[in-house]
This record gives structure tokens, sequence and C-alpha cells, in this order.
């Protein structure tokens, strides 16, 4: 058919399966669809999200309603007392709505609670508070405080690891293609680490949200996405500059640390983590790697401009203060999911794209790609990174 | 129940003497023995019992019907019950020893269910392996004995699940000689698995968590109360009661002492613990006006629900 043939009636011909949607939408709204039946009970699905302590007398309940049914919350149980209670903004919460469940109670400090709220069927869901201390609110005190724990576990390790930069410039061809295997290592263990993360949190997401599938989609559609946009970085070369190429790991590297970021804001502001000397160095030594991997790509070149040093730092490490900002004071499970997800594309384009360079140098040296040097540099990344993480465990 | 009986319950007049008796029945309605809440309401056991003549004995009957109903366990909870003639605990059914007991049993729920007394009566009387079926009836007919507090509840396996959905009721069996005039009331203490996961969510005496707290129960300054208390509770093995600013006579059972054959306390205190199916009857009496607790000494129990106020007045 040519183009001459899509007039008017074209259109309509397009609309017709919308307007049989919309009749078909209009007579079950109106007679139902007949197959429902009335004796089940409602299914009530309720997602408990966190519990904060906002003040010394106060517990609140964050949750959502993932269930196809509304929930009304009825009573509320704290260690094993019924009481009192106010749910804003109301005790009926709607398909995919949320609430606070706010709850009286002059909590001790360093005690656990666990909190039953039971709604109007009888059924009950639990949340608990690990250890009871106060939630910080937004200060500039606080705001302060959670970016420098974010540039620690941040920005230090990445630019640590940078400073390896002269040292590293000096190996030889061998101990440089080593270095970017172990730049491979330490971001598949990246990958892994990222992936399991996001998967953790999407299954803690309610059923409707689907988060499992939505980590992996959402990470396929960033890894494609980056491979689309490198092509133009090209800009018809046959490689995209090293350069790029390390900015790109610094920007994976920083989804990453996004999401350590997160989890440790939400674990500080719960009281999880008494984020002490120990967990500052183990994230010290376990990021520092991160550094010596945004450098390697950039070894055999003319040396960058200091400015693009500052610049991969802050984009690899920095992500780490953003995330603790995040985590401490608006955390949620999707939004944590999806930046996650968003990481693990970003990294494995790195994967790839490093992988490539790797690849590339062998081919010219007439090297086997599975070298010892490769094979090392890939074992001793996996491993200093495994090793490191038993540090850093929130 | 929470809710004082007038002083004239218990007083049963048998009409028809022994001459008489062969031909004559009549029947005499006794003011109901419980006040039930359900959904939150005041509602009165309805008027089931008749005292008859036959043979010159007094021969009661009731009729009880299992369904499956509704109960607002606590305030907003709805609890799916099976209950007897819809209400959590059942009627109170009462008599005194030595009277003819006949109880028609109808059930108008799904399951099969049965009535266990406890008390003296023959095998097939026990209401054990005589399983009543979906709108079938039985008639349980025994003498009352021995005088007590006792309870009846369904015995059908699973035995747990069928008390717990709300299958039980007190039993009084008031002794020939009677006991001293007191304003009465009977506490059936219970709770409710709402979330079906073998823990009780809510405790309470009569259903209602912290009803008697909302709507204090009121006595007299200086009259004698009774309280027939039983434990019903399923999950837990031990329950208590526990009264403020008084001390009770304690009479395990209601029964007479097996040795000096005396309707006698067995203690004075302010906190009894029952175990499972345990019951008794306590006497106490206010000499202050105000505001007392009564709740179960079971911490957790008592805030969760097992927790009431007598109003004492001058």
């Amino acid at each position: 058919m040519g183009r001459e043939n899509r007039g008017p009636a074209w259109v309509l011909l397009g609309l017709l399966p919308l307007l049989g949607l919309g009749v078909l939408l209009a007579l079950i709204l109106s007679n139902g669809v007949g197959v429902g039946r009335n004796d089940a009970p409602p299914v009530e699905d309720l997602t408990v999200g966190r519990v904060t302590l906002p003040t010394e007398y106060e517990l609140v309940v964050h949750v959502q309603n993932g269930g196809p049914n509304p929930v009304t919350l009825e009573q509320v149980v704290v260690n094993d007392a019924l009481w009192d209670f106010r749910v804003k903004p109301d005790n009926r919460i709607p398909r995919l709505g949320s609430a606070e469940v706010v709850i009286p109670y002059t909590w001790v400090e360093g005690e656990a609670y666990e909190i039953v709220l039971i709604s109007e069927t009888g059924t009950t869901f639990d949340a608990e508070v690990p250890v009871a201390v106060l939630t910080p609110g937004f200060s500039g005190e606080t705001f302060s405080s959670y970016a420098l724990i974010g540039f620690y576990v941040g920005v230090v390790p990445v630019t640590l690891g940078l400073l390896w930069y002269p040292f590293l410039r000096r190996l030889g061809t061998a101990g440089m293609n080593f270095v970017l295997a172990l730049t491979v290592g330490l971001l598949v263990f990246l990958v892994l680490d990222t992936l399991l993360e996001a998967l953790e949190i999407a299954s803690e997401l309610p059923g409707a949200f689907s988060g499992v599938p939505m980590v992996i989609l959402v990470a396929l559609l960033t890894l494609f996405g980056l491979l689309g946009v490198e092509r133009l970085f090209r800009r018809g070369r046959e490689e995209a500059s090293r350069l790029a190429t390390s900015y790109r790991i610094a920007l994976g590297i920083g989804f990453h640390n996004l999401g350590e970021g997160l989890a440790i804001g939400a674990a500080f502001a719960l009281g999880e983590a008494a984020l002490g000397t120990f967990l500052i160095l183990g994230f010290t030594l376990h990021n520092i790697t991160e550094g010596v991997g945004i450098a390697a790509p950039v070894l055999k070149e003319k040396r960058p401009h200091f400015a693009h040093f500052a610049a991969l730092a802050l984009l690899g490490g920095g992500p780490a203060i953003l995330g603790t900002w995040v985590g401490g004071f608006a955390y949620s499970n999707l939004l944590s999911a999806v930046f996650l997800a968003v990481g693990v594309g970003a990294i494995l384009q790195v994967v790839y794209e490093v992988g490539r360079l790797l690849l590339r140098d062998s081919a010219r040296s007439k090297t086997p790609a599975l070298s010892g040097t490769n094979l090392g540099g890939l074992t001793a990344g996996i491993a200093i990174m495994y090793v490191t993480a038993l540090l850093v465990s929130v | 129940m929470g809710v004082p009986f007038g002083p004239h319950v218990g007083e049963i007049e048998a009409v028809g003497g022994l001459d008489l008796a062969a031909t004559m029945f009549e029947v005499a309605l006794v003011v109901s023995l419980a006040l039930l809440y359900r959904q939150g309401t005041l509602v009165p056991v309805r008027e089931a019992e008749v005292t008859l003549a036959e043979g010159g004995r007094t021969v009661r009957e009731f009729e009880l019907t299992a369904e499956e109903t509704e109960i607002e366990v606590a305030p907003g909870i709805v609890y799916p019950a099976w209950a007897y003639n819809g209400q959590v605990p059942g009627p109170t059914l009462r008599a005194t020893e030595g009277e003819r007991l006949r109880i028609r049993f109808k059930n108008n729920s799904p399951h099969p269910h049965t009535i266990h007394f406890h008390g003296f009566h023959p095998a097939n009387m026990d209401g054990v392996f005589e399983l009543v079926g979906k709108g079938q009836e039985f008639v349980y007919e025994f003498d009352a004995e021995p005088a007590g507090l006792h309870l009846y509840h369904c015995h059908t396996s699973p035995l747990r699940k069928h008390i717990e959905k709300g299958l039980y009721g007190a039993f009084i069996i008031d002794p020939e000689e009677g006991r001293p005039e007191a304003d009465e009331m009977v506490m059936v203490m219970n709770g409710f698995d709402t979330n079906f996961d073998a823990s009780n969510e809510v405790y309470a005496v009569n259903t209602v968590a912290f009803h008697y707290q909302r709507h204090p129960v009121q006595i007299q300054k200086g009259r004698l109360i009774r309280v027939y208390a039983v434990n019903v509770l399923e999950f837990d093995f031990i329950n208590s009661f526990h009264t403020h600013a008084t001390f009770f006579h304690y009479y395990p059972t209601g029964t007479r002492n097996p040795r000096s054959g005396e309707i006698e306390p067995s203690e004075f205190t302010d906190t009894k613990i029952f175990g499972q199916g345990e019951r008794g009857i306590m006497e106490f009496s206010y000499g202050f006006p105000g505001p007392f607790m009564f709740h179960a000494h079971v911490s957790e129990f008592a805030e969760l629900g097992w927790m009431g106020v007598f109003e004492v007045e001058e």
C-alpha cells in the first residue's frame, strides 16, 4: 500500500481496537466481568517499608498497599500491647496507595521493637525496629554529616586510587595490561554486587511493581542505551577515545557508589550501622581499586589535564554523597532499585568496553587474550574486591 | 459478661407437685443468665431456657444452634467465628443440681460440631463421638451434676480449631442449698487468632478487647459480687484474673470441698492463675467507691485486650 492510501479512514482503522477496548471497559465497569466470586476473602497485601523514629515519643511505620484490594488498618500492636495510632492520610489505604502509621510511643534507646498492624479482617503485617535510635531529621548538620560519610566512602578512595596514575604509567605494557585486566575483574565483581543488591531491594517491593523483572530490564536497557551512545562518542573513529572510556567507567562506578551511599545512608538513619572507623576504613580499602580502574584506560595516552582527574574522581566517588542524602532523608525502595539497576547496566557496558581494549591490545601484540597476565589481573581484581568486601558489610 | 445479674437469678420455681406430675407440664421462663456482646452491641441471650416438670422433677430445656457469624473482637477487627446461637461465648446454661437437662442441638454450619459438657453423664451424651453434621440435630439429656461452675464446648476434631473459633460457653450448676445472695456475672476469658498463625492477636473477657474498660461494669459499694470465671483460652497455657484494691474468696470449680463436703473457699487472694479449661467462682465486695481495674496479670494479655474496670458506686 502506498502512502497515498493513508487518509482519514486509515486513522480510523488505527483507532478501531482502542474503540473496542473503550466499549469493553465501559461494559466491565458497569456490569462486571461475570467471573468474580464473593465468597473469597479480600486479598490484603500491605508492604511495610521503613520504620522511622522522628522523635523520642513516636514510631512511624511507612506502608504501601501492593495488593488488589484496599487495606483498612484497625489496630496496632507494639511489643505485644494494643496501642494508639493514627494513619496519615487515612487508615483505609487504597490499591498502590502509601500511608504513614504514626504511633505515639516513648521508646527506649537501643531496644528492639516489634510492631504488628492488624487490618479489619484480622490479617497482620509485621514491622520491626531492630535498634531504636532517633532517625536523623533534615538539618544543616545532618546534611553535612551525611555528605561527609559519602565523601569518606566515595570521593576519598577513588581519588587515592587515581593517585596511582603516575606510578602505573611507568609500568611496562604487560603491567598495564595487568591493570586493565584487574579493572575488568573489579568491574565484574561490582556488576554482581550491584545486581544482587538491586534484586534484594526489588524483592521487598510490593508485588504489583514486578521489582525483579524491572531491575533486569532497566539494567539491559541501560546497557543497550550506553552501547548506542558510545557509538556516537566515536564520531566515526574506530574507537572512542580512551579518556571517554575512563569517564564511562567513572560513571558506572559512580552509580555503584550511589547504591553504596543509599545503603549506608538508610542503615545509618535506621541505626542499623554503627558507622565506625572500621567501616570507613573498609570502604576506603574496598573502593580504592575503583580509582585504579578509572585510571587504567588512559595509562598509555598522553597524560590528561589535571582537571580531568578531578572530574573523574567526582563522577566516580561523588554519587556516594548523593546516595547517603537520599538514603538518609528520603529512602525509597523503588528509587533505589532503579538507581542500582541503571548502575548494573552502566558497569556492564564498561566491562564490555575495557574487555574490548584488552582484546585489541592482545591482538596487536599477538598474545592470547587469556594470557597469564590477563587472567592474573582478572583474578586479582575479583579477589581484592571480594576480600575487602568482607570489611564493609552494612 | 461483666453485666450484673439480678439477685433473683437462679431461683427456680419447680412447678407442679409429685401428685400432679404425670400430667402436668408447666412452663416458666427464667431470667436470662448472660448478656453477650456481638459486633460491639449489647445483645441479651435469648430466653431459651424452659423449665418443665416431668414426674415431679424439674426438666430444663435449652436450644443451641451452631452457626457461622462475624464478630468484632476489637474495634474494627472482624473475626469469622463459629458460635452457639450466634454469640461468643455461647449462652450461659444454668441449672440446679439434680435437675434434668435436655439440650436440643442443631447444626446450621457447614462443619460437623458437637457439644461436650463438663460434668457427669453417660458416654453417648459426652458430645465426642456423635458428630452432628450440617443441618442435623442431636438431643443431649442428662442430670445436672455435680454442683459447680463448668463449661461446654465443641469436641469435634481438630479440637483446638473448634474451640478457638468460638464454640464454648459457661455451664453453671447451682448447689441445692444455693449460694448467698449476690450480684452475679459470668466472665469467659478468651482470645482470638485473627491471622490464623496459631497464636492470639486479641485477648478479652467475653470476646471484645478492652470492652469493660470502655464500658465499666457498675457495681454497688459493699455489695457482694460473684464472678463466674471460665478460662477457654487456646494457644496460651495460662491465663489469670487479678482484681485491684480488693481480695476475693476463690471457690475452685465452684464445687464442694471434697473433705468437708461444704461449699467453702480455698483461698483469699487478688490474683488467680487459670490453666486451659480451668474455672472458679470469685466472691468479693468493694469498700471504696471509684474505678478499679481488673485484668489478667499476664501483662501481655492485659495490654492485648483482657482489661476492664469496675465502677464502684456509693
